[in-house]
């Protein structure tokens, strides 16, 4: 390795002008556009002097609170990069024919197409979800935090670390062309020889343990934390939800790990595991990569199936129809999506009785799956239906969802896949499920616990543009690809010879353009809200008649969250207190034990993006380094006894005092 | 929280208890936490076993664990690890004593056995490569180095927080903070005993016999 460098390769390894993608033009604007904006940015947060509130309030906090809005503002940042991937894939593929190449080279094309993959996967949805679990989870079971509060605010830094990996491959080398789930032997050193999938398998890696200890945290949080008398069968169902998924992560995302470090053992020191020759297996990591592939999906959409059961239950005004046979239907999901990752490549030479076994498993899914439907249905059934924003994205993903799951099915067997299989079909269902499923769902949450998180509520003009823009658009944009697909049109297509197909991803693309208003509508949603923050202040704390015990407190919750730890004696508490004559407590408050804030996460998550910018680059000196860096300061923070204080009673007092006059004034 | 029900408010005028007057403190979250990391990890050897399983027999016309395992150097390997989970007990028996300087002895010894156990693994990797039969040669030996040295690797760190706890003992006692650590480093330890096990029975007993 050290043989015959010079100084220049010991220094930057690899690493040479040459990295700088200066001959694509697009590149190089969206370069300079990010450059303009992330300048003006830092010149506004300099000039308004907030580096230090945004140091000692948000970056060090180890609120879990903070964290999970900080979690969701990734996510946000990150949708508009994944979803900019999504529309330059529809234009390039409504202009690519009759011998036109569109705008985007083939090199640059599978580029797209991987980022988008591995954008909305780990760095929009996991962080969305994973937001939304740290900020409602203890407050919905009554706890004042989660059980490792620094773990916390160090697993959201090596999440945001590992997408500035991803991001950093934009403007300096290349990403990976392999597809977002890298298989070899294309990924392998021979024929995938460029910083790309090195880049994707450190972005992934970094993020990934940040991933794993969030899961272990929310688990000994659920498991540990409940509000006395909240037994497991009177958990809400987000939290239920939340449960299965992290059981899920962490039962999961080491698989990631562990496969992605031999496809670098392969890549970096010459290993077979999944080469052609010497008896390596590329079908090892195929079946590794989807078994934790699959869950990865219920991941995903079970956290939007427990908002959707919050939001159905709340705007109909009634208990969740069928609570046990949510929980249950939670659970064998949980379960029965660890059996059924062979569906992913069903062509791929397992043969007709192994086939057959993970068909049916797959099929058995959309049972538990159907039970939940119709929970949903029969709650909203004879309910008083309140048709507020959240309760519009529900119903729209009902509709949506249910289309997705049916061609599923259709996928689901092993013939019919054959055909079907790594065809625009697939494409158009998994996009039905995960837009229809889980976005709907997370735009559901968020419209739903925003005024629990900053006291007012959102726009719904806006919001209403915006959800018929993604209702509408998403109908656009992906049935025509239903049709597509059944053509026989495969992913990943550069440009087409068949001038007849066309039309049909020209109105994809408008369907894109369509939801692109609807992010626009989005945005301005927020700000608009903002403005009119005054008229849309909400002071009770509980806005929507709300059901659980996160609209018990205020509205943005104190730091401590509950001044007393509530006492829980049914499920839906907070509508049970409520229901029986529950009186705030207005005084005798103690002083509460809550944990310091600390700046090793971030600066751990900072120094792991040297490591992995190292390791891609082949520096090794440096990554030697920052490796010995990150042990130290890991073992420098464990040499701090002094992590916790008390809020004192008086600040308790002043702040319980200020919701009282508050509530006084509503009346 | 049994004992919490008795301080709850409100039950003198009929209606049920809301909330609690006293400071809630739920049990500890720790153990369950690292008894979590430690399944997840143990997932990460599940994934090299497995590749190991499907891989191990897989030659390339190269040596075999036949050709290649020393099985009393493995053996003697083995008993210095072993030998090193058995220190480690006397290490948590010596805590519950409250004996600070016991306890560090004996911590002392596992590192000691601990580095032997290392030292050896390293000898053999050594002679291993030598021979012509390292990690690039087959897809048998890229898994055999991987499972391994993964925990190896394991090993180490378990090494330099075992010593980074002996230091933070020395400096503040046996706190409740330090027999906290001290326990899940005990856990980690034994872990990694269970999964040497593992990898003594299937890839060295098991591989010779192939």
């Amino acid at each position: 390795m050290f043989g015959n460098t010079t100084l220049t390769q010991f220094l930057f390894g690899r690493l040479s002008l040459e990295a700088i993608p200066y001959h694509e033009p697009i590149l190089i604007v969206t370069f300079i556009a990010v450059a303009i904006g992330g300048i003006a940015m830092l010149a506004l947060i300099t000039k308004y002097k907030l580096w230090g509130y945004l140091w000692t309030e948000w970056f060090t906090s180890v609120d879990h609170k903070k964290i999970g809005i900080m979690y969701i503002v990734l996510a946000i940042i990150m949708l508009l990069r994944g979803f900019a991937d999504a529309i330059m894939m529809r234009i390039q593929q409504a202009i690519a024919f009759n011998g036109s190449e569109g705008y985007l080279n083939p090199h640059h094309y599978d580029q797209i197409f991987t980022a988008h993959g591995v954008i909305m996967i780990f760095f929009v949805a996991m962080p969305f979800v994973t937001g939304f679990m740290n900020y409602v989870v203890p407050l919905q079971i009554g706890a004042r935090d989660v059980s490792f509060p620094f773990l916390n605010n160090f697993s959201f830094w090596m999440t945001t670390a590992g997408a500035v990996i991803i991001m950093m491959s934009l403007f300096v080398g290349e990403f990976a062309r392999t597809g977002w789930l890298a298989y070899p032997p294309l990924s392998g050193a021979d024929y995938s020889p460029g910083v790309g999938v090195d880049y994707y398998i450190w972005g992934l890696q970094v993020a990934g343990i940040g991933t794993t200890l969030s899961g272990i945290n929310l688990i000994a949080t659920i498991v540990k934390m409940r509000a006395p008398g909240m037994t497991f069968m009177k958990m809400p169902i987000f939290t239920w939800t939340s449960l299965c998924t992290n059981v899920l992560i962490v039962a999961t995302f080491p698989i990631l790990t562990a496969t992605l470090a031999l496809l670098s053992l392969d890549r970096y020191v010459g290993t077979n595991f999944f080469t052609n020759d010497l008896g390596g297996n590329p079908m090892m990591y195929i079946n590794l990569i989807w078994i934790w592939g699959h869950p990865e999906v219920y991941i995903l959409v079970l956290p939007a199936f427990g908002i959707f059961s919050e939001v159905v239950a709340t705007f109909s005004g009634k208990r969740l129809f069928g609570y046990a046979s949510m929980v249950y239907a939670t659970c064998v999901i949980m379960i029965l999506s660890y059996i059924v990752w062979l569906h992913h490549f069903f062509t791929m030479g397992a043969g007709a009785s192994v086939n057959a076994f993970f068909g049916i498993t797959t099929m058995i899914i959309s049972i538990p799956t159907g039970a939940k439907m119709f929970n949903w249905l029969f709650t909203m059934y004879r309910g008083r239906i309140r048709y507020e924003l959240p309760m519009y994205w529900t119903i729209g993903f009902m509709v949506t969802f249910v289309i997705g799951g049916m061609t599923g099915v259709m996928l689901a067997i092993p013939p019919a896949d054959f055909v079907l299989h790594n065809s625009l079909f697939l494409i158009a269902h998994f996009h039905n499920v995960i837009i229809g499923g889980v976005l709907f769902g997370l735009m559901a949450g968020v419209v739903y616990w925003w005024p629990k998180a900053f006291g007012y509520k959102l726009d719904k003009f806006w919001g209403l543009i915006s959800f018929w823009c993604w209702q509408i658009g998403f109908f656009v944009a992906f049935m025509p690809l239903y049709v597509l697909g059944l053509m026989g049109v495969t992913r990943r297509v550069n440009q087409f010879e068949d001038p007849s197909l066309q039309i049909w991803f020209v109105i994809a693309a408008i369907g894109a353009g369509i939801i692109a208003c609807g992010i626009g509508a989005f945005i301005i949603q927020l700000v608009v809200s903002f403005m009119r923050r005054d008229q849309l202040r909400e002071t009770s704390g509980d806005p929507w008649d709300g059901r659980t015990l996160e609209w018990s407190t205020s509205s943005p919750p104190p730091d401590y969250n509950f001044a007393f730890t509530p006492v829980v004696h049914d499920h839906d508490s907070w509508y049970d207190m409520k229901l029986r004559g529950y009186e705030r407590p207005l005084g005798g408050f103690k002083p509460i034990h809550m944990p310091k804030n600390t700046g090793t996460g971030i600066v751990l998550a900072g120094i792991s993006i040297v490591f992995a910018f190292a390791m891609i680059w082949y520096i090794w000196w440096l990554a030697a380094i920052s490796f010995i860096a990150m042990v130290a300061t890991a073992i420098g923070h464990t040499f701090n006894y002094n992590r916790d204080f008390h809020i004192p009673a008086e600040t308790v007092t002043a702040t319980e005092d200020a919701r009282s006059k508050l509530l006084a004034e509503r009346t | 929280m049994s004992q919490t029900q008795a301080q709850t408010h409100g039950a003198d005028n009929g209606k049920p208890q809301f909330y609690l007057t006293e400071d809630h403190h739920p049990e500890g979250s720790t153990m369950l936490g690292f008894w979590l990391y430690l399944m997840s990890d143990c997932l990460i050897f599940a994934v090299l076993f497995a590749t190991h399983g499907v891989l191990g027999r897989n030659y390339a016309a190269g040596p075999s664990p036949a050709d290649l395992f020393d099985l009393p150097l493995v053996a003697l390997n083995t008993a210095m690890l072993l030998f090193s989970s058995i220190t480690y007990g006397f290490a948590m028996l010596q805590m519950e004593r409250g004996a600070k300087i016991e306890t560090l002895f004996w911590l002392g010894v596992t590192g000691v056995f601990g580095a032997a156990f290392l030292s050896l693994e390293l000898y053999e990797f050594n002679h291993l490569i030598h021979e012509g039969a390292g990690p690039t040669r087959s897809a048998f030996l890229s898994s055999f180095f991987t499972l391994v040295g993964t925990h190896g690797l394991h090993v180490t760190f378990g090494i330099i927080w075992l010593i980074t706890l002996m230091v933070q003992v020395g400096r503040h006692g046996l706190i409740e903070a330090n027999k906290r650590r001290l326990m899940c480093l005990s856990m980690f330890w034994h872990f990694l005993d269970v999964v040497w096990i593992g990898v003594f029975s299937f890839v060295y007993l098991m591989g010779v016999l192939g």
